[in-house]
């Protein structure tokens, strides 16, 4: 049945022009179209929201209570009039019929076009999972929405905000300020994933948690739960979370039905060329729900610029819309979150960071071929609007690139752009280093007084000595007083710091600091995420400092101790069970024998360190070959980890004709008691029944050699590319004394020594004399180190392949996908 | 009809600042990456310099270090980064919905 159709503004012969959607991208091109050519169309605005045209984007602070609807309205009521505009409010189109080029609303209206121009936005996408249609589970889109949250803030109570990015953020702040209690899911590993890298997103999240939400990631919803209003939430892992509103905030979907209806050609949006034209030229189309070139659009910026392509297609001075790189800020008040165009980095791309822990303040520019691609900026966002400038221009920003990352104020003050003369202008009373409050004068004193090294000024005068912030300038100040005769400080732990090994260490322990972002962030690193070098010494450091407690990052391990097992040449692994001092038996070497056969292992052999080491393993195959091994009693060997290796024994008193003490029960002992330990590197020990010294233990990282009266015990042996003999310790005379002082060297060893140095180094380099006076004169001392040792191993001496085996972290085994090119072709 | 990309799992499948691998029948695997960014790259699972697994090395930002000797590979030019000379070939791969998708012409070629 078809209605008569109803024709408004009959005596007004100019060409018709009808606007689908009353929101930002329609009006705004109504307005560039008016601003050209105010007379050439009639026009008529449809809108299925009740409102005149308002700014969406400032729903956000509506909700917050920082502003009211009116003070967010574009237009009002006069606007339409005085531009000759009819608005039909709240009356959805619900077809279009391109043929008869008319459009229908749901009231039943039909109007006649020559143009039509849909701009309908998107839709709040919600995810398909049971109980999504209750009352109480919403989106956040229009003025509705807000209603909704409003009236359910006005209840307390608790809501649940689906989804970490932009928007879910801002419902969040907006309900907790209303007074709900918050929780926000969030199915990835770091809030606004697609805006922030790692070490923001951290901050962020810091923060938002110090505000009292909740935040939950990797947090995957399965169902919303209640019968006639929702109750809650509850996620894959069987987590149930009590709630009396919902917002699903997961992201938006070009609102498209209508056009795939008419016909047009639809992809994920409404398909346009330059000038907005769909697929029919009588219809044009702007705003979110398009879809230009193979992209579509959640930012006004871009809409924008296609309001103009569009306008000027229009007057037949065609432009064209040409996509931009886009900058995005969190509208959430007192945390300032900038980001714009690429970070993600890759070829030739330099990062430029700069973290001022004690101000909460992160920035990072990203620079490629002396052009800024992209920045990130956290805490302080007043340059935002500069770098993305700089980074729309394409600016050659080498000639400021040194003192860029201070902001523009510093960067572009001509002859400021040296950093140095930024320094040299400083007065003597400025603050240089803020954490222990050295002035300018008080560094330059410090450095005629003789420190002429960055350690120098750090011991003499604090300045840079804590978060590290002003270590540039310190620099800076050194070059300045001192010409070319600046002493090279100790070696950086890498390029991703100004720090060493040493100066990190201290100040995790001091600063009680917890997670590897965490560590980046208070010290400043200059990289986003690390690097391969810094990356598992930092996890080693907090490992140690945190035993039972740190969340240990595979991601910043070494292949070998992410697969335990030692990766070959050719991409298979070799498998080296433990065999306690060397000891075996028929079982475990049966076990081992059929390993080798079941899995057709190309080669086993006796290792250098008294054990069996089956070569020619795939990786998917490990767990299998663990499993075979756990079952007949044998553990990982650690052949592959800086963690304890062996303990070799000779066969001692039992047996031998010369041997004075049980080498082979002390040995198993010791290798009982320090397996699974993490070290700063491989650590091996020996344990020989005479001084014949049979097990070699003169050139193992901890060596006992049992003599008449007790046991010889010997450090810092190493036998590999620079052969070192240990030194003498000291002499004791029971075995238990020898096991403690193992576990006290050992916990030294694992708390001083620099990551990726063996013993025999770190003796070198802080003398055995130290150790001894660390180790022998109290008992107190020593008992204190061996204890902070095994309480550590409490947490270590799990058996990593029985894990695995059990089913821990399967993806390190099993491929993703497999892919058969026969069957495709068949 | 068989369609242009292979749909090879989710994103969250694979670790942040990871790998896993795609096998494929007759063929070096592929190897798909996922940065601290949360940006997806798939490269041939051969390195360039004596054909370590690259699925297997440290990845920061958008590069990966080879577990065998430590060459840095850029992740979405498959070249080697720094000093050392040579290049890993690239497989197209794109996120749609949340699933990882990877060019079934390279995926094809890397097989033959
Ligand atoms: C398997 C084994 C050789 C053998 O067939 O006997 C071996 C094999 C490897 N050694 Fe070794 N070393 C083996 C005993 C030794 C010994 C002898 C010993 O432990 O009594 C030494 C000299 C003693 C020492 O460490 O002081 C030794 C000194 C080295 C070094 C040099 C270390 C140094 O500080 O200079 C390296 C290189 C490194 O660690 O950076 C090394 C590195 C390696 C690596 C891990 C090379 C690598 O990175 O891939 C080899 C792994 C092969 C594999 O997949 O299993 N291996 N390696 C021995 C395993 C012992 C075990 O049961 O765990
Ligand atoms: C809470 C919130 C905060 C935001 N913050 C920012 C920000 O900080 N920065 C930023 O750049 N962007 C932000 N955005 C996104 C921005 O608002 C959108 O990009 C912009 O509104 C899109 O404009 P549009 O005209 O395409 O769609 P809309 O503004 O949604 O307009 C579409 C209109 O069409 C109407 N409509 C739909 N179907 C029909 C139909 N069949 N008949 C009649 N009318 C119909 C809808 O009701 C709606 O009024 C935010 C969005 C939200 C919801
Ligand atoms: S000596 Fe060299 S080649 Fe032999 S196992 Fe040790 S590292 Fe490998
Ligand atoms: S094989 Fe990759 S660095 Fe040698």
């Amino acid at each position: 049945m078809k209605h008569e159709p109803i024709r408004l503004g009959e005596t007004d012969t100019r060409p018709h022009m009808i606007v689908i959607g009353n929101g930002m991208a329609g009006c705004r091109a109504i307005e560039e179209l008016l601003a050209r050519d105010p007379t050439r169309y009639r026009i008529t605005i449809v809108g299925a929201e009740h409102h005149v045209n308002y700014n969406r984007i400032m729903l956000s602070p509506v909700l917050a209570g920082e502003k009211t609807f009116e003070e967010i309205v574009i237009n009002d009521h006069d606007w339409y009039a005085d531009s000759g505009i009819t608005l039909l409010a709240g009356d959805p189109v619900i077809a279009i019929d391109r043929a008869a080029r008319t459009v229908t609303t749901r009231g039943g209206i039909t109007m006649d076009y020559d143009r039509l121009l849909i701009a309908t936005g998107s839709d709040p996408f919600i995810i398909p999972v049971p109980g999504k249609d209750l009352p109480g589970v919403i989106g956040f889109r229009d003025m509705n929405d807000v209603g909704a949250m409003l009236a359910a803030a006005e209840k307390g109570g608790r809501a649940v905000v689906i989804g970490g990015g932009l928007l879910g953020l801002e419902a969040a702040h907006g309900l907790s300020l209303r007074g709900m209690a918050v929780t926000v899911l969030h199915l990835m590993p770091t809030l606004l994933e697609r805006q922030l890298d790692e070490a923001a997103a951290w901050l962020l999240r810091t923060a938002l948690e110090a505000r009292g939400q909740t935040i939950l990631t990797g947090a995957d919803t399965a169902a919303i739960l209640g019968d006639t209003h929702v109750t809650g939430v509850r996620l894959k892992d069987g987590t149930e979370l009590p709630a009396d509103l919902v917002v699903m905030a997961v992201g938006i979907r070009p609102s498209v039905a209508l056009a795939r209806d008419a016909g047009l050609d639809v992809g994920r949006g409404i398909k346009v060329d330059d000038h907005m034209v769909t697929s029919d030229p009588h219809v044009l189309a702007v705003g979110e729900c398009v879809e230009h070139d193979g992209q579509v659009y959640g930012l006004v910026a871009p809409l924008w610029d296609m309001c103009r392509a569009l306008a000027d297609g229009l007057v037949e001075r065609p432009s064209g819309y040409r996509p931009a790189p886009t900058a995005t800020k969190l509208k959430v008040a007192g945390l300032d979150v900038f980001s714009a165009g690429d970070f993600s980095g890759g070829d030739g791309a330099e990062d430029i960071v700069l973290r001022d822990a004690s101000r909460g303040i992160y920035k990072r520019v990203v620079v490629r071929g002396d052009r800024i691609v992209g920045a990130v900026l956290y805490g302080d966002t007043a340059d935002g609007n500069w770098y993305f400038d700089l980074l729309r221009k394409g600016e050659d920003i080498a000639s400021i690139r040194d003192a860029l990352i201070f902001g523009q104020a510093f960067a572009s003050g001509g002859g400021q752009a040296d950093p140095r003369a930024a320094v040299a202008a400083l007065s003597d009373e400025a603050e240089i280093c803020g954490c222990n409050g050295v002035s300018k004068g008080k560094v330059l004193a410090c450095i005629d007084g003789g420190a002429h090294s960055l350690d120098a000024v750090r011991s003499g005068c604090k300045a840079s000595a804590s978060c590290g912030s002003c270590t540039g300038i310190v620099e800076s100040l050194l070059a300045l007083r001192l010409g070319g005769e600046v002493e090279a400080g100790p070696k950086t732990m890498c390029k991703c710091t100004s720090f060493g090994h040493d100066d990190v260490r201290r100040e995790i322990v001091a600063q009680g600091m917890r997670a590897i972002p965490e560590v980046m962030q208070k010290l400043h690193w200059s990289t986003p995420d690390g690097c391969s070098s810094c990356r598992p010494a930092l996890n080693y450091y907090l490992l140690c400092a945190l035993p039972g407690d740190y969340v240990d990052d595979q991601q910043s391990r070494f292949v070998n101790e992410r697969l335990h097992a030692n990766i070959q040449k050719d991409g298979t692994y070799s498998v080296v069970p433990r065999m306690w001092g060397g000891l075996t038996s028929p079982k475990e070497l049966r076990a081992i024998a059929d390993v080798v056969e079941k899995f057709n292992a190309p080669m086993v052999k006796v290792t250098g360190g008294q054990r069996l080491d089956i070569f020619g393993i795939r990786k998917e195959d490990l767990p299998a070959v663990w499993a075979d091994l756990n079952a007949a009693g044998m553990v990982s060997g650690h052949a592959y980890g800086k963690s304890l290796r062996t303990v070799k024994t000779c066969v001692g008193s039992e047996w031998c004709r010369f041997g004075t003490q049980d080498s082979t029960g002390l040995g198993v002992k010791i290798e009982r008691a320090t397996w699974g330990s993490w070290m700063p590197h491989k650590f091996k020990i020996a344990v020989s029944g005479c001084p014949r010294n049979c097990a070699e233990a003169t050139i193992k990282d901890f060596g006992i050699v049992c003599v008449d009266s007790g046991y010889e015990l010997h450090v810092g042996g190493n036998g590999g590319i620079k052969v070192r003999a240990t030194d003498l310790l000291c002499k004791v005379a029971t075995e238990a004394e020898a096991i403690e002082m193992c576990a006290a060297f050992i916990q030294l060893y694992r708390e001083e020594a620099r990551y990726l140095e063996r013993t025999a180094p770190w003796i070198e380099r802080v003398g055995v004399a130290y150790l001894q006076s660390r180790l022998l004169p109290g008992a107190e001392a020593r008992a204190a180190l061996a204890a902070r040792f095994f309480y550590s191993q409490r947490f270590s001496q799990d058996d990593p392949w029985a894990q695995r085996v059990a089913g821990a972290e399967r993806e390190h085994h099993a491929p993703m996908a497999r892919f058969q090119p026969q069957e495709e072709m068949a | 009809m068989i369609g242009e990309w292979l749909d090879i799992g989710r994103v969250d499948e694979i670790p942040l600042r990871g790998s896993r691998t795609v096998q494929v029948a007759g063929g070096d695997d592929i190897a798909v990456f996922r940065t601290g960014e949360n940006q997806v790259f798939a490269l041939l699972d051969r390195c360039p310099h004596k054909h370590g697994r690259l699925s297997q090395g440290i990845v920061h930002g958008g590069a990966v270090a080879c577990p065998l000797h430590n060459w840095r590979i850029s992740l979405s030019t498959g070249e080697a980064l720094g000093e050392d000379r040579g290049c890993t070939p690239v497989v197209p791969v794109k996120v749609t919905a949340g699933r990882v998708l990877i060019c079934r012409a390279s995926t094809l070629k890397a097989a033959a």
